[in-house]
């Protein structure tokens, strides 16, 4: 049942990574290369349109997180507590810039919530990496100081970095050196997935120099992935275990660097679709892959005193499980149902669609 | 300690309260939504059909909005009630990841199909996406009502040795008898509020005298739809709560009511009257006698213990906030009651659009709605306390053990201003969709 629940979450906090990761995506690229008013308004239309029902699955992976793992949620939110607000904060800006931009038909206001919308695509891009980073490495659960834990074993706090920067510190703090590679990797990645998804979504004129971009993008993306997977071994030399002793777990690198590989072909391919696909592998290869070096720990522990956090030592009661995976099925049948419908009516280029403002 | 669980709980209080000023709203339009579209239906006039759609801009904005000050609710959860989730979220994880998975999934895909669907769809289907939006958005109230229930109420679970709470009835969750007059009394309210909202608009395009016709249908539909739901505000959704805190939560009965002293013979009831905490008595009472009582029990002498049959660990620790809450809500209801049924009245005799005074009232009373929901929810909040789940977990036991007091107020003076803007653009946003009326030229 533990491993059950922690598929069905994974899943749909892949799935909001993809989705909600291109509306990020379409943000970065509207920050650095939407020039003409004509495509900011298509490009931003692209994530407009889109962003709420996405973040539907953020909302609902994080229920079910809290359902499922109730320590591990109690944990890893208090633990992480500035950067978690921090996010909220930005989604909330996100929001603001999409929804408020063509409300006025004036320079100025329209060049504010752009910038909003940009900047806090940019920023929850790089939380997002970063919070990954932070996951893979690990936190110093218990607050151990001297031997000595200051709480209750699951429990830690992390500040927002810590004067060393370095993962290896005693007390490393939410941004350090490694996580930030992760929250730049982040960021390249969903700034490839943004360009994918506006070039299959609208016809702006940036299309043909956006792969470029891509194909630009993806180069800094392999040699960022690269040289990540040495530091990774440096944090943390076991990092890579659980792909020995399980072989077949390798399939998740796999699914990454055949979206990596694919994207090199960008201006090759003539089937826009394609391209968008190879980036939705490489974020949906990148985070199981990541899930499944660690697995079953969720939340590995940096010190030897508190064990790290795993799919069994968090879970909640087996009847609940067992009770939640009924309606969790029946749920996720109605989202397959709905999602059929809405793409029956909504799929297609949305340069004509009218926004119903 | 005390500090940090002030600011937690104040973080909180605003957070959710901010909140809640959007769904109560889409939660009631929806509804008339649907209701538009019914009849456009049925009827083929024009008119209907251009109220659902001016409604669901108002509606969609609203949604956006809670969403957006939705998800810090299900985050604090997590970061500031950390210990509280790590005991309950067996239980309540199960109802609140429900409204994930069956509300909003339902409530979105939806809503995006009835802005942008209408001439793909056909009118029926059109009406079809509507009735979704609705139920989607009733679902989620029940969801989260169902939550609060075992909070206020806690039934179907098993406490552990290590103190966590488990699941150990499913269905009892659904069962609670706290579940269904409260989820009731809710929806209804929310059905007031944006009752008072369609009224409101329709009375401001009355009085400015354009989009007179919309204006006029607006009204109509506002106040019909308002004095029935602030009738089924007070009787029986409102006096079922009521006995129902009577019952099961007796101390929080005493405090709200303002009873401070038990009585021989049958409760008064307090109309006006300050609490003093000093003296442990009201000041400037003005009361009348036994009807509490017979309101409560139906027997006008049934005696009701009153606070000092309570130790000060059993009572809420805010009488006063609590009382006054109470209060105004029940004040508030009363009001609307006489408003809504006055321009019934003035309808029924043909005379409502030409009563400009009863119409600027109508149109500035829309905050008032608001306030009542609100306070309603803190007289179920605050008269939880010092409770997280009543009479089990204490509110100081629930919260996150390694998140410093200086940390929260950071991060609740950034929500403060945050929202400040939030609430800026969201007025002017409104503003402008009730100025542009229910045609706006094409663009």
């Amino acid at each position: 049942m533990e491993l059950f629940w922690f598929i069905i979450i994974a899943v749909f906090l892949a799935i909001f990574f993809v989705l909600d990761g291109y509306d990020f995506g379409t943000g970065i690229i509207h920050l650095f290369f939407a020039k003409e008013e004509k495509d900011k308004e298509v490009i931003a239309k692209a994530a407009g349109l889109f962003w709420d029902s996405n973040e539907v699955w953020l909302v609902a992976g994080g229920g079910m997180l809290f359902m499922a793992f109730p320590t591990f949620y109690a944990s890893v939110f208090s633990g992480f507590y500035l950067p978690l607000i921090i996010v909220l904060w930005l989604i909330i800006f996100r929001a603001i810039g999409l929804e408020f931009r063509s409300q006025f038909n004036y320079q100025m206001w329209k060049a504010i919530w752009d910038k909003a919308f940009g900047v806090s695509s940019l920023l929850l891009a790089l939380f997002f990496g970063i919070a990954l980073g932070n996951v893979v490495r690990g936190v110093n659960l218990g607050g151990v100081e001297n031997g000595v834990s200051a709480y209750e074993g699951h429990y830690f706090f992390l500040p927002l970095w810590d004067s060393s920067f370095s993962p290896l510190s005693e007390h490393p703090g939410v941004i350090d050196w490694f996580t930030i590679i992760i929250g730049i990797i982040a960021v390249v990645t969903l700034a490839i997935h943004g360009a994918t998804w506006i070039i299959l979504k609208t016809n702006s004129s940036i299309n043909s120099k956006l792969k470029a971009v891509i194909f630009n993008l993806n180069i800094a993306l392999l040699v960022l992935t690269i040289f990540s997977l040495v530091i990774w071994q440096i944090v943390n030399p076991n990092s890579l275990n659980n792909f020995i002793e399980k072989p077949y777990l390798i399939i998740f690198p796999i699914i990454y660097f055949t979206g990596l590989i694919g994207l090199f072909f960008v201006k090759k391919i003539k089937k826009e679709a394609y391209n968008f696909l190879f980036s939705t592998l490489v974020i949906l290869g990148g985070i199981t892959a990541a899930l499944a070096s660690l697995f079953p720990v969720i939340l590995p522990s940096t010190n030897s005193i508190n064990e790290s956090l795993t799919i069994y030592n968090t879970a909640a009661s087996e009847y609940g499980l067992a009770v939640a995976s009924i309606w969790g099925v029946l749920g996720i049948i109605l989202i397959i149902i709905y999602f059929i419908v809405q793409k029956r009516f909504l799929g297609g280029k949305i340069d004509k669609m009218d926004y119903g403002h | 300690m005390e500090d940090m669980i002030f600011y937690d709980r104040l973080q909180f209080a605003f957070t959710i309260t901010f909140h809640y000023i959007f769904p109560q709203l889409t939660m009631g339009l929806s509804l008339l939504i649907v209701f538009f579209k019914w009849k456009f239906l049925r009827t083929k006039i024009e008119k209907y059909n251009d109220a659902a759609k001016f409604f669901m801009k108002i509606f969609a904005i609203n949604f956006t909005m809670g969403v957006v000050t939705g998800i810090p609710m299900e985050f604090q959860f997590g970061t500031n009630w950390a210990k509280f989730s790590e005991l309950t979220g067996g239980i309540i994880g199960q109802t609140l990841a429900m409204e994930g998975l069956f509300s909003f999934f339902l409530e979105s895909s939806f809503l995006v199909l009835f802005i942008f669907g209408e001439k793909l769809m056909g009118q029926k289907l059109h009406f079809l996406t509507g009735f979704l939006v609705f139920l989607g958005s009733w679902a989620s109230g029940y969801l989260i009502l169902a939550t609060n229930a075992w909070m206020q109420h806690p039934v179907g679970y098993e406490i552990l040795e290590n103190g966590k709470y488990v699941l150990q009835n499913f269905s009892a969750l659904f069962s609670n008898p706290w579940l269904l007059p409260a989820f009731l009394h809710n929806q209804i309210a929310s059905v007031v509020t944006s009752s008072f909202v369609v009224a409101s608009i329709g009375a401001f395009y009355v009085l400015r005298d354009k989009s007179v016709e919309h204006g006029k249908l607006f009204l109509k539909t506002g106040v019909v739809f308002g004095l029935i739901s602030s009738l089924l505000l007070a009787f029986p959704t409102g006096d079922w709560n009521a006995k129902n805190v009577a019952k099961y939560q007796p101390a929080t009965f005493a405090a709200m009511e303002g009873i401070f002293e038990t009585e021989e013979a049958g409760a008064e009831i307090v109309l006006i009257g300050q609490p003093n905490m000093v003296e442990k008595k009201l000041d400037n009472k003005i009361a009348v006698p036994n009807i509490l009582s017979f309101l409560t029990y139906q027997d006008w002498n049934k005696q009701i213990p009153g606070m000092d049959q309570f130790t000060e660990e059993e009572l809420p620790d805010n009488i006063p906030a609590l009382y006054y809450a109470y209060h105004i809500m029940v004040g508030l209801g009363t009001i609307f009651i006489g408003i809504m049924g006055l321009a019934v009245f003035f309808l029924w005799r043909k005379k409502l659009y030409s009563i400009k005074p009863l119409l600027w009232a109508i149109m500035f009373l829309v905050p008032f709605p608001y306030i009542a929901n609100i306070t309603g929810w803190y007289v179920a909040e605050l008269g939880r306390q010092p409770y997280l789940v009543y009479g089990l977990l204490k509110t100081s036991e629930g919260v996150s053990p390694t998140v410093s007091s200086g940390n929260t107020l950071f991060t609740l003076l950034g929500f403060v201003g945050l929202y400040m803007l939030l609430g800026l653009l969201f007025l002017v946003l409104v503003g402008k969709i009730i100025h542009q009326g229910p045609k706006p030229l094409k663009h």
